[in-house]
């Protein structure tokens, strides 16, 4: 027995050797602050390691359930999910059936496409607040000197309604390529001798489309639309850098709120209990949408 | 006899004239309207770096200009010259390429154990890494920020390094790179091993020159990642002479309002190298995510 336990440790242990040092980075970076972030959580949390901190217990869930700004947060991150995730998952997948076919230069098209996805946030953030300025922008002036529908500047970022759409414009604009991407991917998996037996049928490019594309690329929607979801619930960056949740929070996502709670206002237990609610409404609506694929049958 | 068949000849020469005549409308409106959309894709851009070569004006110029006709490399000296933006370009690249090396060469091996040999613990392990995917990355800044002040890794480049090489697409990279060495055949591990070849080697030398398309997919997505990386570099960085790019831009647009120009240099250099890498090995990206998501 003993040299058997010593023939499965010199078996294992190149094996953990070769796992640890990746597995111990990990692990101290997400496993560690996500459990520390659920204590911190519970606790008026003083970041001074030599200062104390009080236990709430949980009061800060509470007191985010009845903020004001907590909910029109959570508002806004739902307008700006179904404000951006269909409308990009349709044009991406509109892009990707146009160039699944043979056409000349498909690969410029496919990388122009594509430019704005991997473009930092910060770089695009900045572009769209020119673009959307109010003095002598591009939009301003191609709307009411070119197109002739709006008489006057507009706020855009500044404006209580406009500055939410105005940001979900950018979010479509810089998530189209990705979708696109995936969809091509999937496109090409769809054998090519089902659309020729739907053609000898007489099936159009329309029924086409409805009853061998769509069903084929279901998991793929699926999958797509949980990662477009998790996204959009998080956005960030562009809320920080444009408008810092302004106007009046008409921007404000539960992200920027938590994090400005934590940051500029200094009370961290507060900032962990917004994020860790945000991730609950996260985990919520993610294992919903995967539990009614799973009922369907589209993944196993 | 004669006279039937050319008129059949002619009607099928008609008819595909037609035929043809819709197929050309139609490719027409497909690249009119993949036109149109790139077009969209592209005039953020496109203004963004006219701007960028503009003279340097507090009014911008109406109706608004996209390529200027007499540009000017002011702006770009401007911009190196001031807000120590070329030692934030270096501190970019120093920091991108660490933490790549660091995260990605981590990865590999994570990768390679849960691929190729079963241990207590794999599993859970595999598959915990994954749902971490599904936790978004902000949850965790304010917790690692209080880490890292423990550790005093904040204002630190070493803070920035170990941050992004343990989370910065990590868990994507070991799942790529997990499947690519799944798809190795066993009798050249089984070769190896009875040549003499530990777990290590193998890994080292046999293995990981057969992944290259997935490895060099994971090292590119990384490095894109942590030279675009914000969140992070801004909450933990205060001296600016640490400054990221990305940080360095939004410090100096935050100081310079209304000076566009010089603002969408520094954006222009920083977008720069991110489109080369991409351009370079955009076969590869393109399957890397593709496989991502496919698998998945």
């Amino acid at each position: 027995m003993p040299r058997r336990a010593a023939k499965a440790f010199f078996r294992l242990a190149p094996i953990y050797l070769l796992v640890l040092p990746g597995l111990v980075l990990f692990l101290t970076w997400t496993l560690y602050p996500l459990v520390d972030a659920f204590i911190m959580s519970f606790f008026q949390w003083n970041p001074n390691p030599s200062g104390t901190s009080t236990f709430l217990g949980a009061d800060n869930y509470g007191e985010a359930l009845h903020d004001p700004i907590f909910w029109q947060a959570f508002g806004n991150v739902v307008w700006y999910t179904l404000g951006t995730v269909p409308a990009q998952m349709a044009l991406g997948l509109g892009v990707a059936i146009m160039l699944n076919r043979k056409l000349a230069a498909r690969g410029v098209f496919r990388v122009l496409f594509y430019l704005p996805v991997i473009t930092s946030w910060v770089v695009v953030s900045f572009a769209f607040e020119f673009l959307f300025n109010s003095q002598g922008g591009l939009v301003d002036w191609f709307l009411g000197d070119v197109l002739h529908v709006t008489s006057d500047t507009q706020p855009w970022l500044g404006d209580l309604n406009l500055a939410l759409p105005t940001l979900m414009i950018m979010g479509i604009w810089k998530g189209i390529g990705w979708n696109m991407v995936i969809f091509l991917a999937a496109l090409q998996t769809v054998p090519r001798e089902i659309y020729e037996a739907a053609a000898v049928d007489g099936a159009g490019a329309l029924s086409q489309f409805r009853r061998i594309t769509l069903p084929w690329l279901r998991p793929t929607i699926v999958f797509v639309s949980v990662i477009l979801v998790i996204g959009a619930f998080g956005v960030f960056i562009p809320m920080f850098i444009m408008t810092g949740g302004g106007p009046e929070h008409a921007t404000e996502t539960l992200v920027t709120y938590g994090y400005t709670n934590a940051f500029s206002s200094g009370d961290f237990g507060y900032g962990a209990a917004v994020t860790y609610l945000f991730a609950a409404f996260v985990a919520v609506f993610a294992g919903i949408q995967l539990w009614l694929q799973w009922r369907k049958g589209d993944i196993s | 006899m004669i006279r039937t068949a050319t008129t059949r000849a002619e009607a099928l020469r008609a008819r595909r004239r037609s035929w043809t005549m819709t197929a050309a409308i139609r490719s027409g409106a497909l690249y009119g309207t993949l036109l149109v959309g790139t077009v969209v894709m592209l005039i953020p851009f496109v203004y963004m770096v006219g701007t960028s070569f503009l003279p340097n004006a507090y009014v911008l110029p109406m109706p608004p200009v996209l390529i200027p006709t007499h540009p000017t490399f002011d702006n770009y000296i401007a911009a190196w010259n001031t807000n120590q933006f070329g030692r934030a370009f270096l501190n970019s690249l120093e920091i991108a390429v660490a933490s790549t090396a660091i995260g990605v060469g981590l990865s590999s091996a994570l990768a390679f154990a849960f691929a190729r040999y079963r241990f207590p613990g794999r599993n859970i392990l595999f598959f915990g890494m994954l749902a971490t995917l599904m936790v978004p990355s902000i949850v965790l800044i304010i917790p690692q920020f209080v880490l890292a002040s423990h550790l005093h890794l904040v204002n630190s480049k070493l803070g920035l390094i170990l941050v992004y090489a343990a989370t910065n697409g990590t868990a994507f990279s070991v799942y790529l790179l997990r499947n690519a060495f799944a798809q190795l055949p066993q009798e050249l591990l089984d070769a190896a091993a009875i040549d003499g070849c530990g777990v290590w080697r193998t890994f080292a030398r046999i293995a990981l020159p057969l992944v290259r398309p997935a490895l060099s997919a994971a090292v590119i997505f990384a490095f894109l990642g942590n030279w675009d990386e914000f969140t992070w570099a801004y909450t933990s960085l205060n001296d600016p002479k640490l400054f990221t790019l990305p940080i360095a831009i939004e410090q100096y647009q935050v100081d310079n309002q209304t000076q566009w120009g010089i603002v969408f240099a520094a954006c222009t250099i920083a977008v720069i190298p991110v489109i080369v890498v991409f351009l370079i090995f955009q076969r590869h990206f393109i399957q890397g995510i593709s496989a991502g998501a496919i698998k998945g």
